[in-house]
């Protein structure tokens, strides 16, 4: 059983491997008409080569990367707060719910017009945009997570004496734990899709805004090079909240 | 530790409920599903509002809140966290109380050793067993050291050995400890079994509170005799010691063999369900063993209530409808009954 748990990485890569492989033959041998447009995948490491190393890829990399954190951290940080005080007094659940039950399916990019007129291009609009996007979910999944705790736990440590916010505190909070971790989780790779959109439509620096120079130039292997990146950024984040609802929880469930 | 009293409760179905439970003593609620059983332990335990008064030691509790009754509760899905370890489960209730780290390590331990959960401090609950969890929960409602411990069908999802072996050791710490406490459960034999006094609650209603040989030789009407099994009360004429545990008595032509606990016997009662019957003559000595003739049959979807003459006694018995099916019993019929003697139960001391 050890032994095939430590053999499964391998396979993971293989059709990676495969997937890159193709890729180099077809477009190497020509093989699809316009072959202009499809650059083999060694012009795009060579092309993520220069970029890392003339800078350009690291300063839109990193103008991204903060703005995603940023946002992300605030717009969770709120989420999970008011998500807590939503699941757990149901009068603040009645004066909040209607009111994200409004806001909560305008998709994120929706708010980019608006929020271009209210506060101007600069780096507070993307911040804005990722905060919106993680925050609905996130708050969304931790109300859910709260008021899913079986009242059988709260009545419980009631009996033993604990109070309202102990309550809180050491059974309701680690009990939604994975209701929380869910609304992270999605909502970590999410940010990224957002944020390359808003970067693509208004702010002149990042990784969105970059794939849009590119695509002026018609710089189809520096688009590619983007793309990788966004989808590394979003699989490490998306899996580092896999890791750590895994290193919390998994001992009790 | 305190007496318990309610007065005037009203809640949902109770209404009007007036109730005591002596100092130190075990009283079983029992009744059948949506009596009002654990209505009335949530409101001792103060966890829904109601109307009337819950006195602990003569003392109105009703304005303080939960956290504040000392009340130990075991919930019958036992509810144990299941993000805590064995011994943090244990220490939730003495961490609320704010007590010192050495002071709630020493008390785990103590409870621990006292449940025999030593082995299984570091486990989580879903590592458990049924009787592993009744335990723990059972270890964690005595931590804070709670004045009244109110037991929800604390056994009732375990299987029958565990449960009648956890039952007796449940009634041997509440002895030990002598804590008063009420006991939930809607099985018969268990409320006979564990407690002091039993009362019968019926939709609400407390139908009669007594110890159990009052409850089972003199049920105070058709519903609590109903729900205890409409028992065949029979009074003894004469008893002869058989020695072995065992005494003889007569009774209305018939002589039944009973356990025999060194007092003299004054009636007998048997339950509807704990009579055999049987178209042969059943094997095996001729001891509680009698040939009767089927009077009366009331079936039902599932169980058939057969009236039966034995000796100048009719007995209601009570059989499966496919098994009386099965042995084509009809009224008329002439059959063999079977009491059986481990359930056969006596009463020593006539209160009525």
């Amino acid at each position: 059983m050890n032994r095939l748990k430590k053999i499964r990485p391998g396979w993971g890569i293989l059709p990676v491997a495969i997937f890159l492989a193709i890729w180099e033959i077809v477009a190497r041998l020509n093989l699809i008409p316009g072959q202009f447009f499809f650059p083999p995948f060694s012009t795009v490491v060579m092309e993520f080569y220069y970029l890392t190393a003339n800078g350009v890829l690291g300063d839109n990399f990193l103008a991204s990367l903060v703005r995603v954190l940023i946002g992300f951290c605030a717009g969770s940080i709120a989420g999970i707060t008011i998500g807590i005080i939503m699941g757990w007094r149901d009068f603040v659940h009645k004066a909040l719910n209607p009111i994200i039950s409004l806001l909560y399916p305008i998709p994120a990019l929706g708010w980019l017009p608006l929020l271009m007129l209210w506060l101007g291009i600069g780096e507070a609009l993307p911040i804005t945009i990722i905060f919106i996007c993680s925050f609905f979910p996130v708050l969304y999944n931790t109300v859910t997570g709260i008021k899913n705790v079986d009242e059988d736990y709260i009545q419980v440590a009631r009996t033993l004496g604990a109070s309202d916010i102990r309550i809180l505190i050491t059974v309701v909070m680690p009990l939604a734990l994975p209701n929380i971790f869910t609304g992270l989780r999605l909502e970590a790779g999410m940010a990224w899709r957002v944020i390359i959109a808003a970067e693509m439509v208004a702010i002149p620096t990042g990784i969105g805004a970059l794939m849009m120079k590119a695509e002026s130039l018609i710089r189809i292997d520096i688009i590619i090079v983007c793309l990788i990146v966004l989808s590394v950024m979003c699989l490490t984040f998306e899996k580092f909240f896999a890791y750590l609802e895994t290193r919390l929880t998994s001992q009790w469930r | 530790m305190p007496s318990i009293q309610l007065k005037n409760i009203s809640k949902y179905v109770c209404q009007n409920v007036n109730l005591e439970v002596f100092d130190e003593e075990l009283l079983v609620l029992l009744g059948p599903n949506g009596a009002g059983k654990s209505t009335l332990l949530n409101i001792i335990a103060g966890l829904i509002d109601y109307e009337g008064s819950v006195l602990f030691d003569d003392e109105p509790v009703d304005k303080l809140a939960t956290s504040k009754r000392k009340v130990g509760y075991l919930f019958q899905e036992l509810a144990l966290f299941p993000h805590l370890d064995v011994a943090s489960n244990i220490a939730y209730g003495l961490r609320a109380q704010k007590q010192s780290q050495s002071g709630v390590e020493a008390r785990v331990g103590e409870l621990l050793q006292m449940m025999k959960i030593k082995h299984l401090s570091s486990r989580y609950p879903r590592h458990l067993s049924g009787g592993e969890k009744q335990r723990v929960a059972l270890a964690r409602a005595l931590a804070p050291s709670p004045q009244v411990l109110l037991l929800d069908e604390p056994l009732s999802n375990l299987d029958f050995s565990t449960s009648k072996y956890l039952r007796i050791e449940l009634q041997r710490l509440q002895k030990g400890l002598g804590i008063t406490t009420i006991y939930v459960t809607h099985n018969q034999r268990e409320a006979e079994e564990i407690g002091d006094r039993i009362a019968v609650i019926h939709h609400g209603v407390l139908e009669q509170v007594g110890t159990p040989e009052q409850i089972f030789f003199n049920p105070q009407n058709e519903r609590v005799s109903e729900f205890i099994g409409s028992p065949n009360i029979l009074p003894c004429e004469y008893c002869r010691e058989l020695g072995q545990g065992l005494m003889e008595i007569g009774t209305g032509g018939l002589t039944i063999v009973v356990p025999y606990e060194g007092v003299e016997i004054k009636k007998i009662a048997i339950s509807p369900r704990d009579i055999y019957i049987s178209v042969e003559k059943p094997p095996g000595p001729d001891l509680n063993r009698f040939k009767g003739k089927i009077v009366e049959m009331t079936p039902s979807a599932s169980l058939t209530w057969i009236r039966l003459r034995v000796g100048d006694h009719t007995l209601l018995a009570e059989q499966p409808t496919d098994v009386v099916e099965e042995m084509n019993l009809q009224v008329g019929s002439e059959v063999y009954l079977i009491l059986k003697l481990r359930w056969i139960k006596t009463l020593s001391d006539p209160f009525t």
